[in-house]
């Protein structure tokens, strides 16, 4: 589904690689959190995905598509099959809940009767049926990321890429979010969660893959924020975690 | 439903940007007028050119008795000088330039100077006998009259042999001056519109980001985002076209077949029908320059 060989992605004006020869696979439905301190590339990880930004070295296949060969004109189809959800929720204030959802249906030209039957039914996924006239700044911050949600799987992608999505919400509405991500990943999207938060990467169970200064030090089935074996690799130092005390 | 989405969103962007869209149409306005005016003044040059050099004729005058100028040493020419003048108009190299030509003798010059000069005071002191007798060479091509000149000009009895058309070049050269000093002033006009435009442009996407960047997330393909962007200037330049438009038919309308036309000057001016060419010029021009100039500005600021 999502395919990295030795992909490394350096910035101009930084001579430290932002991504270091990164391998890894993720398969079709699988749940797989990246964890690591600002600016180990988690970031980076999810915009070459998004083929926002093209890799220094490296080659990356997702969906099949190998996204070097893949042209300029091409990659806003390609993007349809993703879906994509941020820590600042990026709703727009002038738009209804229902407007929000519509808007990415409608600029890719779906149908009014689509739109009218798509839009409410991934409203009542979500849990916010009653809610779709409101405006954003009438809604908690956890409903105004359940719109985003509903925003970035009303068009059934394949691929949900999430950067931090629970980083400004407290830990009773973040759990809140990862129950809806779990029954959307039980539906079979695969989704791949970039955070912080350790309470929420321990209770889940999921695939973790840790990264610093720009390499994966970890990848662990069913792991924890902080490791309980021993590193893949040795050669970065121990990474400082920037713990809120967000526990259970 | 996709073209109403596209129309809205350029109205709202017509709207936001309302100064800048004034400024384009007005830029564009007076540029494009510049532009058709220097496209007139072209077929006016042209017009005239084809009217005067039909008619533009060398002049061989003849030797008067009044004369002292040229071949002549007041005497009137004789007539194996005017034979021998006939002579070399019949023959090689001249035969085969020209068209035809005319004889005009003192009574005839007389007629025609008192036709054109009859109502001065000094036409009475005008005898037949001031007057040249002259050939009026008509040549194929106008272009050719050095050699008509060359080889007459010291032949004893030709007083001059004047090109007619050497008065005309002045008027052609301020027209064509005229005409070029239009254009320039047009295309720095036109730099400005286009830097309005990208400047508007990009104002406008940047007031919306949110939106498209909204729109790039979710796969609005490139064309979609932009299209609206692209319009707005479009919209803006053609408004300024058909002002444009408007002044270029309104000074064909009243300036040159009101003012200029009024009185018969034998002229030949250009009219409403050469304004009905210009006038799709300057708005298909208007138009592309926009959206060409658009598609570039947001090309380079929208990449995916």
């Amino acid at each position: 589904m999502i395919r990295f060989e030795q992909v490394s992605k350096v910035y101009p004006r930084n001579a430290r690689p932002a991504l270091n020869k990164v391998d890894l696979e993720i398969l079709k439905g699988e749940f797989v959190f990246l964890v690591g301190a600002s600016g180990s590339g988690k970031s980076s990880f999810l915009r070459l995905i998004l083929r926002e930004e093209a890799p220094t070295s490296g080659q990356i296949h997702v969906l099949g598509q190998d996204l070097r060969k893949l042209r300029g004109r091409k990659v806003p189809y390609f993007r349809r099959n993703l879906g994509v959800v941020f820590q600042d929720f990026r709703l727009l204030p002038q738009k209804s809940v229902f407007e929000n959802v519509a808007f990415s249906l409608q600029v890719i030209g779906k149908s009014k009767g689509f739109i009218q039957e798509a839009v409410p039914d991934v409203l009542r996924m979500v849990g916010l049926a009653g809610k779709s006239s409101r405006l954003p700044n009438e809604l908690s911050g956890g409903e105004q990321q359940r719109v985003a949600i509903a925003r970035a799987i009303v068009n059934k992608p394949a691929i949900l890429l999430a950067d931090e999505p629970t980083g400004n919400l407290d830990p009773a509405t973040s759990a809140g979010i990862m129950t809806l991500l779990g029954r959307i990943s039980a539906g079979g999207t695969t989704i791949v969660m970039a955070t912080h938060d350790a309470g929420i990467v321990d209770k889940a169970k999921q695939r973790v893959v840790e990264l610093v200064g720009g390499q994966i030090v970890r990848d662990e089935r069913q792991g924890g924020y902080q490791t309980q074996s021993v590193p893949v690799k040795l050669q970065a130092p121990p990474p400082k975690l920037p713990e809120m005390g967000t526990g259970e | 439903m996709r073209l109403g989405i596209v129309l809205s969103e350029v109205g709202q962007g017509l709207r936001r940007n309302i100064s800048m869209v004034v400024s384009i149409v007005l830029v564009t306005f007076i540029s494009l007028t510049f532009v058709g005016t220097a496209i007139l003044l072209q077929f006016q040059i042209n017009q005239m050119k084809g009217y005067w050099y039909d008619r533009a004729q060398v002049a061989i005058y003849l030797c008067t008795d009044y004369d002292e100028g040229g071949n002549c040493n007041e005497a009137e020419a004789t007539s194996q000088q005017k034979a021998a003048v006939k002579q070399a108009l019949d023959s090689a190299p001249l035969a085969g330039l020209i068209d035809r030509y005319e004889f005009e003798d003192h009574d005839q010059a007389y007629q025609h100077y008192q036709e054109q000069f009859g109502k001065d005071d000094s036409a009475g002191f005008v005898t037949p006998d001031f007057l040249p007798e002259t050939y009026w060479v008509n040549l194929k091509d106008p272009t050719q009259s050095d050699v008509v000149i060359e080889r007459l000009a010291n032949q004893p009895g030709v007083e001059d042999v004047v090109d007619q058309k050497k008065y005309l070049q002045p008027i052609f050269d301020v027209l064509n001056v005229s005409s070029l000093t239009a254009i320039g002033i047009a295309v720095l006009m036109l730099i400005a519109a286009v830097l309005l435009i990208a400047t508007t442009i990009r104002l406008s996407a940047f007031s919306r980001r949110r939106e498209v960047g909204i729109m790039r997330l979710v796969g609005a393909s490139n064309r979609y985002i932009q299209t609206p962007f692209i319009l707005e200037g479009v919209v803006a330049s053609l408004i300024g076209s058909v002002l444009a438009s408007g002044a270029i038919v309104a000074i064909v309308q009243s300036f040159v077949q009101g003012y200029l036309n009024a009185s018969p000057s034998g002229v030949p001016f250009v009219g409403l029908r050469e304004a009905f060419i210009v006038v799709p010029i300057v708005i298909v021009g208007g138009a592309a320059l926009a959206a060409i100039s658009g598609a570039v500005a947001i090309r380079r600021y929208l990449r995916v």
